[in-house]
């Protein structure tokens, strides 16, 4: 991936729209935190020109390895059509000359994200960026980050463990959601953003790289491929992912493609009656074209 | 050549960004005379807008803050912020050496901690002491007497020339070994913050540098904080000043500073009560502010914040305001308005693993679904 170093004509702004010192920074931020899975690389986080938590870190990660070869896929809340993932597609496109863009999750190099893994598994030659709002999964139990940088080099994660302990005494069962408190190569535990636990286990053993960036709190960290990812938990209390199963036990379906292994979103109609749909839109689309054209073939 | 993946998500981008242009431009509609904005009314008029966006965008270039304050219809957060992305995409080609503040072109000084100070006080542009009436005449402005003010106002200035500069006051009181001799600093470069992120604990260039770009009111509720209790700096105001800064840089040819232009600064100096040092003789301790533009209530909640923090470096913090990660990572108006409003956008996928916690836990608690 290769960045074009000057600025293209017709275009007011850089190529990639930092400056070219700031994307190198970047980069030498993402090789460290590769080297060193799961510990969190502080850099000069710049403002970009959206809100800090709309994306701004995991953008300047994107733009500093994008190149003009690359095909990238921009998603938030597993859809490509969510305005947000429009706001930052449409912003790499315009300061990323030559630079295609996708939905699909096959064809694209470069896919950023917030909040979801897509359904489909990665592969070695893909890249997938995640945006964080908090890098640090001890700030649950810890809100000074001198001290949790102390604990994160002693790899003290005693008060987070604690904390899951505390939950099943209080309501029998672990309360954390997502952002799903998971140690990486058997030392760092990192925050894997808010990704529901259901994306969790892809982090583990993963042909793509996964980067993390969170651009106002000023961290990158990253999952190098076919790196050991562990959710935390205990002997006794295997880590679940969301349940959906409905009150008959059976696995729901999403209504529009009829998958019954993707992560679901609810779906509230004024009846009050429910139904579920895929949240990642790709993998739904490519769900429906595949049973269309399985009904299409001649028996 | 790169093929786009376009669905309907933008056309709602596109349409909100339509209706907010269609406010900006909205007294089109009934009046034949609207006039757009003008950049140069917004510096002259609204100076202190002006004064407040390049403080906090950290950029020194009004022309460009009062273009971010028209396009943000005057919301001080958003032109701040388009300010500082604008900064982004700006290399740093070099640094001036430190910049000597006695050399400020004044337009107003005053201490509050003598009556008499050399150099005299110059109260200056200040509403300090103005009384805060609606001045309805401006309601309905003449704008042939608007034109005339400023050339009377000229015609009965004072003949007397005023020094270009005046002596710093705290140099008189440094001189009477009631303060300390002005520190070396310990790092020979100041902290850059726009090229380092802040790894704690941070030198103390790097908080001030955090501070000189900080949102006015998120410093100014840190600072009063500090002044109403939880904590005990009871500044004085040694000194004040507002006026242009010479900025020097090395000649590209000879090396020699060259005077490249000025900007305006607000520089504040606040003497706290003393502190035994380590040699033993009592001395008075300092707090220092200053930003860009003219915006006294922020160097003054600086030069506190700034005292605050030293004594929370030396004795630990007893409170927030003396405490450099509480502080340092919470005043800076890009960030924390950026965070306030991502809790609009969608969180469906996490509402949704937040539900199943919550079912889950109702039903092993027995609790009714």
């Amino acid at each position: 991936m290769n960045a074009v170093p000057n600025s293209h004509a017709g275009n007011a702004y850089n190529f990639g729209f930092l400056d070219e010192y700031a994307k190198k920074e970047v980069r030498r931020a993402i090789l460290k935190a590769i080297a060193i899975p799961g510990y969190q690389v502080p850099y000069a986080s710049r403002e970009m020109p959206m809100g800090r938590g709309f994306g701004t870190g995991g953008l300047q990660l994107t733009l500093s390895l994008i190149g003009p070869d690359d095909v990238v896929k921009v998603i938030d809340q597993g859809s490509d059509d969510s305005v947000n993932a429009v706001n930052l597609r449409r912003f790499i496109e315009m300061t990323c000359p030559g630079v295609s863009t996708t939905t699909k999750t096959a064809e694209a190099t470069l896919i950023q994200s917030r909040h979801r893994i897509p359904e489909l598994p990665l592969t070695s030659n893909q890249i997938i960026v995640l945006q964080v709002p908090y890098p640090d999964p001890l700030v649950v139990v810890e809100p000074s980050e001198d001290k949790r940088k102390t604990m994160h080099g002693e790899a003290d994660y005693s008060r987070l463990l604690v904390k899951l302990y505390e939950d099943l005494v209080k309501f029998d069962e672990i309360t954390i959601s997502h952002r799903y408190p998971t140690r990486i190569n058997g030392h760092y535990v990192i925050d894997p953003s808010p990704i529901p636990r259901w994306d969790v286990p892809k982090l583990n053993d993963s042909a793509a790289l996964i980067l993390f960036g969170a651009g106002r709190e000023k961290k990158i960290y990253a999952v190098p491929p076919h790196t050991k990812a562990v959710p935390l938990a205990f002997n006794d209390v295997p880590f679940r992912v969301e349940d959906f199963r409905d009150e008959q036990g059976r696995r729901r379906a999403c209504a529009r493609c009829g998958c019954v292994n993707s992560f679901l979103d609810e779906f509230v109609a004024d009846s009050g009656s429910k139904t579920y749909q895929c949240s990642d839109s790709d993998w739904c689309d490519s769900q429906l074209l595949q049973a269309r054209q399985t009904e299409g073939e001649p028996a | 050549m790169g093929y786009v993946a376009i669905r309907g998500g933008g056309r709602a981008i596109a349409a909100a960004a339509a209706v907010t242009e269609f406010l900006r431009c909205e007294e089109g509609l009934w009046n034949d005379e609207a006039e757009p904005l003008k950049i140069d009314a917004i510096l002259h008029q609204l100076r202190h807008l002006v004064d407040r966006v390049i403080s906090e965008g950290g950029v020194y270039h009004p022309q460009l803050a009062a273009l971010a304050i028209k396009q943000s219809l005057g919301d001080t957060l958003e032109a701040a912020f388009a300010l500082r992305a604008w900064r982004s995409t700006r290399p740093r080609l070099c640094a001036t050496p430190p910049l000597d503040t006695s050399k400020m072109r004044l337009i107003r000084r005053i201490s509050s901690a003598f009556k008499e100070i050399p150099g005299g006080q110059m109260l200056g542009p200040t509403p300090d002491y103005a009384l805060r009436l609606l001045r309805l005449e401006l309601m309905d402005e003449s704008p042939e007497r608007f034109r005339t003010v400023a050339r009377e106002w000229l015609k009965h200035c004072p003949e007397t020339q005023l020094p270009d500069s005046f002596p710093k006051v705290l140099d008189a009181l440094r001189a009477e070994g009631l303060l300390p001799p002005v520190a070396q600093p310990r790092h020979q470069t100041p902290f850059d913050i726009t090229r380092e992120p802040l790894v704690f604990p941070v030198p103390r260039s790097a908080s001030l540098s955090t501070m000189a770009r900080a949102e006015t009111g998120s410093l100014l509720a840190i600072a009063y904080s500090n002044m109403r209790g939880y904590g005990d700096v009871h500044p004085t105001v040694a000194e004040l000043r507002v006026g242009y800064l010479p900025v020097l840089l090395p000649h590209p040819v000879t090396g020699e500073l060259t005077e490249a232009g000025e900007v305006l600064m607000t520089e504040c100096e606040v003497v706290a009560m003393y502190e035994a040092d380590a040699g033993g003789k009592p001395m008075f301790t300092i707090g220092y502010g200053a930003c860009f533009g003219h915006n006294e209530v922020k160097a003054i909640s600086m030069a506190i914040l700034d005292r605050a923090l030293q004594k929370g470096m030396k004795d630990g913090a007893a409170n927030p305001s003396e405490d450099p990660e509480y502080v340092l990572l919470h005043i800076d108006g890009v960030d924390s308005m950026g965070f306030a409003s991502h809790y609009k956008m969608p969180h469906y996928v996490t509402f949704q693993s937040d539900m199943d916690r919550l079912r889950t836990t109702q039903q092993k608690t027995g609790a009714p679904a």
